[in-house]
C-alpha cells in the first residue's frame, strides 16, 4: 500500500510542472505580456521597460520560467494588482470559506443522493422512481448560477428565512482563529457565530450541491439495480440470509463502489461550481475572488488561484484515487 | 498511469473499451443498424430527438419565426425603474429591460446558442479525436506524450481552464468556443485513443495485418470507424454541457460581448439585475437553455444504451 502512494506521489511531480509551464507562458501570452499585465493598459513605454528590469522579464525565458518555478515551489506568485496583497496571502485567507462551502454542498448532496438513490432502485418503477430520475437529469442540465440566483431569490429575498449573501452578519463580531467560520465559532464557544455563519452556507451550499446530487443519485440508482441481479445477492439471498443482511452487507456495499468513485470526480466540478455561486451570493471565498479577478483583469491573481487550485484538485484526486486503492484491492495490483 | 483523476480516467476507459463489441445474439446485423432499430423503440431517445430537431428548427428558420426585430426597441415610455411590461398584445412574452421583445430574442437567439455549442463540441471532437488517433495508432513515445499532455489539460477544473483561455483571447464568440473546446479536447482524447487500444488486439485487426494491409488503412478503414461509437455518444452528452458552460462565461463577462447577438446565456446573466422586477426575464432563457440541454442528455443515454452492449440484456 506504502508503494502505491509513493508511486502515485511520484507521478505528481510531471503533471505539477506541466501545469507549471502551461500557467507561465499563459502569462506570457496575455496580450501585452506580464508587465502591462501588472501595470494596466496606460502604461509608458519607459515604465514597462524599468517594471521588466526589475522583474528580469528581459532575460531569456527558460531564465524566467525557472525563476517563476523557483518562487511557485515558495508559493510566491507576486501580488494582486487589485489589493496589492501578495496572492498566496489572500488565497490562503479565502480558501478556508471555499472548503466549508464544498464540504456542506458534498455532504448534502452525499447524505440526500445515496439514500434517494438507493430508495428510487428499491422502488424501481415507482413514482419516487420517476421523480428521481426526471430531477436528476434536470438537476444537470440547469446551469447552476441561475439556480443559485433563484433560491437566493425566493429563500432570501423574498421569504427572508435565510441569509442570502456573504459568510456571517457583519454585526457579529467573531474571533478569528482558522478562517473557518464555523469552526472558529465552535472553537471559541461563540455559538451563534457558528450557527450564523453555518446559516450562510446553507443556500450556497445547496446550489452548489445540486450537480453533484443528480449525479449521485443517478448512479448510486443504476448501481444499486446492478448489483440486485448479480449471482452472489441470488446466493446470498438463497443461503436463507436475512433480507436486511444481504442489503446491508451485500448489495449496498458493492453499489457503493462505483458512487465513491464520482463522488471523488466532483471535485472539480464543485470547485468549477464554486466560481459561480460564490459570484451570486457574494460569498467572499477563492471563486469570487477569481470572479473579481477576471472583472479587474488582474492576472497575478488569476494565475495563482488557478494553479494553487489545479493543485488542490490534483491532490484530491490523488487522495480519491489512494482511497480507492483502500476499497477495492484490485487497484492496488494494476 | 499518472495519478491525476486516475479514477475519472478509468471511466472514460471502460467506456471506451466496449466499443465495437458485438451484442450477443445479433449477429449478422450490422451494429449500427441495430442501434438504431434500438433507438426507435425507446421512448426516450424519441423525446430527446424530438427536443433536439424542435431547437434546431426554430434555430434553422429564426429570422422567419420571430414576430418582430430582435433588437428594436419598443413600448419605451412604458418601462419605468421597477418595472418592465409583461405580456400584451403583439408581445406574447413581453419586453427585456431596453423594450426589445423577448420571444423574438429567445428565438434568434436559440441561433447563437446553438452555434456555440455545436461549433465548440465540433472542435473539441475534432482535435481531441485527432490526438486519441495519434496516440491510439502509434503507441509508444507518441502515446506517452499525447496522454501526458490530455493529463495536465484534465487537472485543471474545466471552468477554470475555459475562464484562463478566454482571458488570454479576448471577448469575442471564437474565443468562447475555443475554451470550451479546450474542455472537451482531453475528453475524446482518452475516450478514442482507448477504445482504439480495445480494438487493436481484435481478430479483424489480426486478420487485416495477416493479410498485410498497410497501417494506415487499418487504422482508417478498420479501427477508427468501430472505435467511433463512445465518441458520438459522448459528444452527444457533450453538446448539454457545451451550451451551459457558455451561459456560465457570459454569467461571468467572459461572453460574447456583440449586443447584436441575442444569445441566452446573456439574457440570462442579463437579466439577473432585474430578477426582483420580472423574473420571467431570466426564466424563459433559463428554461430553453434546460430544455436544449436536457435534450441533448436524453439523446446521448439513450444512444449509449443503443450503442453499448452492456445494456443488451
Amino acid at each position: 500500500m506504502l508503494r502505491f502512494v509513493v508511486r502515485r506521489l511520484l507521478q505528481l511531480i510531471p503533471i505539477l510542472l506541466g501545469l507549471s509551464v502551461l500557467l507561465f507562458a499563459w502569462l506570457r501570452a496575455l496580450p501585452g505580456g506580464p508587465a502591462q499585465a501588472a501595470l494596466g493598459e496606460r502604461a509608458t513605454p519607459e515604465a514597462i521597460a524599468r517594471y521588466n528590469e526589475l522583474f528580469g522579464l528581459d532575460q531569456p525565458l527558460y531564465v524566467q520560467y525557472l525563476r517563476f518555478l523557483g518562487r511557485a515551489v515558495q508559493l510566491d506568485f507576486g501580488n494582486s494588482a487589485r489589493t496589492g496583497r501578495p496572492v498566496t496571502e489572500e488565497f490562503l485567507e479565502r480558501m478556508p470559506g471555499t472548503i466549508e462551502l464544498t464540504l456542506f454542498a458534498m455532504v448534502f448532496a452525499i447524505g440526500v443522493g445515496i439514500p434517494l438513490g438507493y430508495l428510487a432502485a428499491r422502488r424501481h418503477g415507482s413514482w419516487l422512481d420517476s421523480t428521481s430520475v426526471v430531477g436528476s437529469l434536470l438537476g444537470v442540465a440547469t446551469p447552476v448560477f441561475f439556480l443559485a440566483y433563484l433560491l437566493r431569490l425566493l429563500f432570501a429575498v423574498e421569504l427572508g428565512w435565510l441569509p442570502g449573501s456573504g459568510r456571517q452578519e457583519v454585526r457579529i463580531d467573531a474571533t478569528r482563529i482558522t478562517n473557518f467560520y464555523v469552526l472558529d465559532g465552535l472553537l471559541t464557544r461563540e455559538w451563534d457565530a457558528a450557527w450564523d455563519a453555518f446559516l450562510h452556507l446553507v443556500l450556497p451550499g445547496i446550489a452548489l450541491g445540486t450537480i453533484p446530487l443528480a449525479i449521485i443519485v443517478r448512479i448510486t440508482r443504476a448501481s444499486v439495480l446492478d448489483v440486485v441481479n448479480e449471482d452472489y445477492v441470488r446466493t446470498a439471498n438463497a443461503k436463507g440470509l436475512a433480507t436486511a443482511t444481504v442489503r446491508r452487507r451485500h448489495v449496498i456495499r458493492n453499489a457503493l463502489l462505483p458512487v465513491s468513485t464520482t463522488i471523488g470526480l466532483q471535485t472539480g466540478l464543485l470547485l468549477s461550481g464554486a466560481v459561480l455561486t460564490e459570484t451570486v451570493f457574494a460569498f467572499g471565498g477563492v471563486g469570487s475572488a477569481i470572479f473579481d479577478a477576471i472583472f479587474a483583469r488582474d492576472f497575478a491573481v488569476l494565475q495563482g488561484f488557478i494553479l494553487m487550485l489545479a493543485v488542490v484538485y490534483v491532490l484530491v484526486n490523488l487522495l480519491v484515487d489512494i482511497s480507492y486503492g483502500l476499497l477495492d484491492p484490485r487497484v492496488r495490483v494494476r | 498511469m499518472s495519478a491525476v483523476g486516475d479514477v475519472r480516467r478509468r471511466r472514460i476507459d471502460e467506456l471506451a473499451a466496449r466499443a465495437g463489441q458485438v451484442p450477443e445474439g445479433e449477429g449478422g446485423v450490422s451494429l449500427t443498424r441495430s442501434a438504431f432499430r434500438r433507438l426507435r423503440r425507446n421512448p426516450v431517445a424519441i423525446l430527446g430527438a424530438v427536443i433536439v430537431v424542435v431547437f434546431l428548427v426554430v434555430a434553422a428558420f429564426a429570422p422567419l419565426l420571430a414576430p418582430r426585430d430582435p433588437l428594436a426597441q419598443t413600448l419605451l415610455s412604458e418601462i419605468r425603474p421597477g418595472f418592465i411590461p409583461g405580456s400584451q398584445p403583439g408581445f406574447p412574452l413581453g419586453v427585456d429591460e431596453l423594450g426589445r421583445d423577448l420571444l423574438s430574442r429567445l428565438i434568434v437567439g436559440s441561433r447563437q446558442s446553438l452555434l456555440i455549442g455545436v461549433v465548440s463540441t465540433l472542435l473539441g471532437v475534432v482535435v481531441g479525436m485527432a490526438l486519441g488517433v495519434l496516440a491510439g495508432a502509434f503507441g509508444g513515445w507518441v502515446d506517452t506524450v499525447v496522454m501526458r499532455f490530455v493529463d495536465i489539460i484534465l487537472s485543471i477544473p474545466s471552468l477554470l481552464m475555459a475562464i484562463s483561455i478566454s482571458v488570454l483571447l479576448g471577448q469575442n464568440q471564437w474565443s468562447l468556443m475555443i475554451a470550451i473546446a479546450v474542455t472537451q479536447v482531453p475528453v475524446f482524447a482518452r475516450l478514442l485513443r482507448g477504445s482504439m487500444l480495445a480494438q487493436r488486439g481484435s481478430d479483424y485487426v489480426l486478420a487485416a495485418q495477416a493479410l498485410g494491409i498497410r497501417r494506415r488503412r487499418i487504422v482508417f478503414g478498420h479501427v477508427l470507424p468501430n472505435s467511433l461509437s463512445p465518441v458520438i455518444v459522448q459528444a452527444t452528452l457533450s453538446l448539454a454541457t457545451a451550451i451551459i458552460e457558455a451561459a456560465a462565461l457570459s454569467f461571468l463577462g467572459l461572453g460574447d460581448p456583440d449586443l447584436a447577438r441575442p444569445e441566452w446565456g446573456a439574457m440570462l446573466s442579463n437579466a439577473q439585475d432585474f430578477l426582483s422586477v420580472r423574473p420571467e426575464l431570466a426564466i424563459y432563457p433559463a428554461v430553453c437553455i434546460i430544455v436544449v440541454a436536457l435534450g441533448f442528455t436524453l439523446l446521448g443515454e439513450a444512444l449509449r444504451e443503443a450503442l453499448d452492449p452492456k445494456f443488451r440484456r
